[in-house]
């Protein structure tokens, strides 16, 4: 009987999720190796088709959070498709990314002037179901803006970031998630020269049904590694190098 | 009924095009020259020149011994082609068919047009005096066959016109190189002493055939209209233009709607007959205060999909404004090119640049906000950093060489170096301090130099000695030094932010 209750409410989870706009992903989708954060989402996996909010306060962390939906978005594209970067004051270098998995030449870039064309180009893009994600570089975003986005979304089932830099008013909106990324200090020891992977520290601060959390993750080698298994990868790195 | 035929002989086609567009050769004797084994050998003369015995065939400085002061202009190939092309479609305001027959001569079928003119002698007048006009010494019959009107217009002495059935008579005068004739028979037969064509035209037909071949048969036959000649008729190209009259004006945006939805209706069903598709599309309002309001679109690829294209349209509608009233819209499709139809996939999974959706979304992108916002990249063979990319806005375009990613490159790249103030111990060392927008970095980890070389065949300057540098909070930097440490004019940017 007990276990009959805990299946019923499962699948009443289930279907909860599918009516608040989780669809539910098929396998070969759903791992982008994000590794144990994926336990932070709903359904457990990575929310695709979905809107996700990146906050940062100076150009050092709004480029490690660029870093990061880089990541993401290499893992998104890996199947071949073409997505959209839209900002008023870009400054993405496009060969950097393919550090991060990503064919630069499959990226496409809108330079707008204002804030309000951003907002129209985004709002057209996710619209648009053949793209993979949309990322967009805002400083504001109203709570019927971000609705009106995530509802788009949920029809297209484009994935759409928003980098957040040196926003005034932390508002409510109503992104699937919200993220603040930072970089950290690298892991070699003083004595060994040269500069290591990116790593960063990933605070998921929302998340619609799932459990906020905070992981140390670092990019080696197109794939993302939490902390505690990156520090033995690089041990083993510099073991290797002498 | 009777067919007509005009033939028009441009008498000096090349160089009364060229008297027409440089007035100063006006009344100056002029030939036309080009190169053949070496000598510059005559194409055209104009009447002064040819009225001193200056004739095509003539090698130029035999010409020059004639007139000292002749003027010689380098001649181009297929000229006289393009001249007669371009006259032809002119000339279709009188006969719908017009042919060419190179090197100088117009063919007109004027089979039940002239009457419109009121009468083959008016019309021809007509003709003759337009063109005139426009600068061209022309001759020119009418008569029942190509042949015969080709013969009267290039040796005939009367007025122009041959009556139905009047060929033979016509003819009998003429010499037989107005039988259109290669130029061996009409020798062999001025050596027999045949110089008319009424000397021969009777003889028995397997006599001509036996000695003269079976082109003189055909040519007699074509004269006289015992056998027909087909012409090859020029067709203009039609615009791909649509309009639509109103009877009313039009005041509203709701009427420029419908009035652009039907313009593009029957543009996109000839443009999908044909297998066209159009890239730049221009619709025209004729207000009746006289003002022309006009709105221009532009696409990635050719398209004819109605719905996509009134959506680009539809954003500028309201540029439109229509004061008094619209009384006339046009839709013109300035480029127009062949549509690729696009391959259907079954599973469609995700899709790359090559897709409809996406283009259509671009082109609504460009159309807002005008060209320069789209933006794609593709590598560039170049090591200076700003160098390395460019941008294309093509959706197509592949790339020509790789990525590169031997060395680091920073994800945010400064449009422009910002000048640090930085503490480097000497003198190839990595900074251990550095000062950015008020703020002390302190460097934990460095990697570098990458000295990358300005290249000097592309601007002058000095070299740029890279550091990728991390402080001690973990954010990382992309720091150079433009110059050698050893100069004092050596300086210190910063360039770039790493993930």
């Amino acid at each position: 009987m007990i276990t009959n209750k805990a299946d019923i409410i499962a699948r009443l989870r289930q279907d909860l999720l599918a009516l608040q706009g989780f669809k539910p992903v098929s396998s070969t989708d759903a791992d982008i190796g994000l590794g144990q954060i994926n336990h932070s989402f709903p359904n457990a996996s990575f929310p695709i088709g979905a809107m996700h909010e990146f906050i940062s306060a100076d150009k050092e962390d709004s480029t490690a959070t660029g870093g990061f939906i880089a990541a993401l978005l290499g893992k998104l594209m890996r199947n071949g498709g073409a997505s959209l970067w839209i900002g008023s004051s870009r400054t993405v270098f496009p060969p950097a990314l393919k550090f991060f998995d990503i064919d630069p030449e499959k990226i496409i870039f809108i330079d707008l002037k204002r804030e309000k064309d951003v907002m129209w180009a985004m709002d057209e893009a996710l619209k648009c179901d053949n793209l993979v994600a949309v990322v967009g570089e805002l400083q504001e975003l109203s709570f019927t803006a971000s609705r009106r986005f995530q509802l788009a979304v949920e029809q297209s089932r484009v994935t759409g970031f928003i980098l957040r830099c040196n926003s005034r008013n932390p508002n409510i909106t109503a992104c699937v998630s919200r993220w603040k990324v930072t970089s950290l200090p690298c892991l070699l020891n003083d004595d060994i020269p040269g500069v290591s992977f990116p790593r960063w520290n990933v605070e998921l601060l929302k998340i619609r049904n799932g459990k906020p959390g905070s992981w140390q993750i670092e990019w080696i080698d197109n794939r993302f590694h939490h902390l505690s298994s990156a520090n033995s990868i690089a041990l083993e790195l510099q073991k290797e190098t002498g | 009924m009777a067919r007509r035929f005009l033939v028009i002989w441009f008498r000096y086609l090349k160089t009364d095009w060229l008297t027409r567009r440089q007035p100063t050769l006006q009344k100056l004797p002029f030939v036309l020259a080009a190169p053949d084994h070496g000598r510059m050998v005559i194409t055209a003369t104009n009447q002064f020149a040819e009225a001193q015995e200056i004739i095509a065939g003539m090698v130029v400085a035999d010409a020059r011994v004639i007139i000292p002061s002749l003027q010689v202009i380098d001649d181009k190939s297929g000229l006289s082609d393009t001249l007669l092309k371009a006259l032809a479609e002119w000339f279709i305001r009188y006969s719908p068919c017009v042919s060419v027959d190179l090197p100088d001569c117009l063919i007109l079928d004027i089979t039940g047009c002239a009457h419109l003119w009121g009468g083959e002698k008016i019309y021809l007048q007509n003709i003759i005096t337009r063109l005139k006009t426009l600068g061209y010494n022309v001759r020119a019959a009418i008569a029942d066959t190509i042949g015969t009107a080709w013969a009267i217009a290039h040796y005939g002495n009367n007025s122009g016109i041959i009556e139905t059935g009047q060929q033979t008579k016509a003819l009998i005068s003429l010499p037989p190189e107005a039988l259109r004739l290669d130029t061996e028979t009409a020798e062999l037969l001025h050596k027999l002493g045949l110089n008319h064509i009424g000397n021969f035209i009777g003889m028995p037909r397997s006599a001509l055939r036996r000695r003269f071949g079976y082109h003189i048969i055909q040519r007699i036959d074509q004269a006289l209209g015992n056998e027909e000649e087909i012409i090859y008729p020029v067709y203009p190209i039609e615009i791909y233009q649509e309009r639509l009259p109103c009877l009313e004006p039009m005041t509203t945006a709701t009427a420029i709607e419908i009035a652009l939805h039907r313009l593009l209706e029957t543009l996109c069903q000839r443009l999908k007959k044909e297998q066209k598709g159009l890239r730049i599309a221009i619709f025209k309002c004729y207000r009746i205060d006289g003002k022309i309001e006009k709105i221009e679109i532009g696409t990635n690829r050719p398209t004819h999909n109605t719905t996509h294209l009134f959506k680009l349209f539809e954003i500028k509608i309201e540029t439109i404004e229509p004061a008094l009233g619209i009384e006339l819209f046009t839709l013109e499709a300035q480029g127009v090119e062949d549509v690729t139809p696009f391959q259907e996939k079954l599973w469609q999974t995700t899709s790359g640049l090559d897709n409809i959706n996406l283009s259509e979304l671009l082109d609504r992108f460009n159309n807002k906000f005008g060209t320069n916002h789209v933006h794609r990249y593709l590598p560039d063979e170049h090591y200076w950093p700003e160098r390395s990319i460019k941008s294309t806005a093509s959706l197509t375009e592949t790339l020509t060489t790789t990525w590169k990613i031997d060395r680091p490159r920073p994800l945010q790249l400064l449009s422009r170096p910002e000048p640090v103030e930085v503490t480097a111990p000497i003198p190839d060392y990595p900074p251990m301090l550095f000062r950015y927008k008020g703020k002390l970095h302190k460097i934990i980890k460095a990697d570098g130099p990458e000295r990358i070389e300005q290249e000097w065949w592309l601007q002058q300057g000095q070299h740029r000695d890279y550091y990728y540098v991390e402080d001690e909070e973990g954010h990382r930097y992309w720091l150079f030094r433009l110059g050698h440490y050893a100069d004092s004019s050596y300086q210190w940017f910063i360039h770039g932010f790493f993930a």
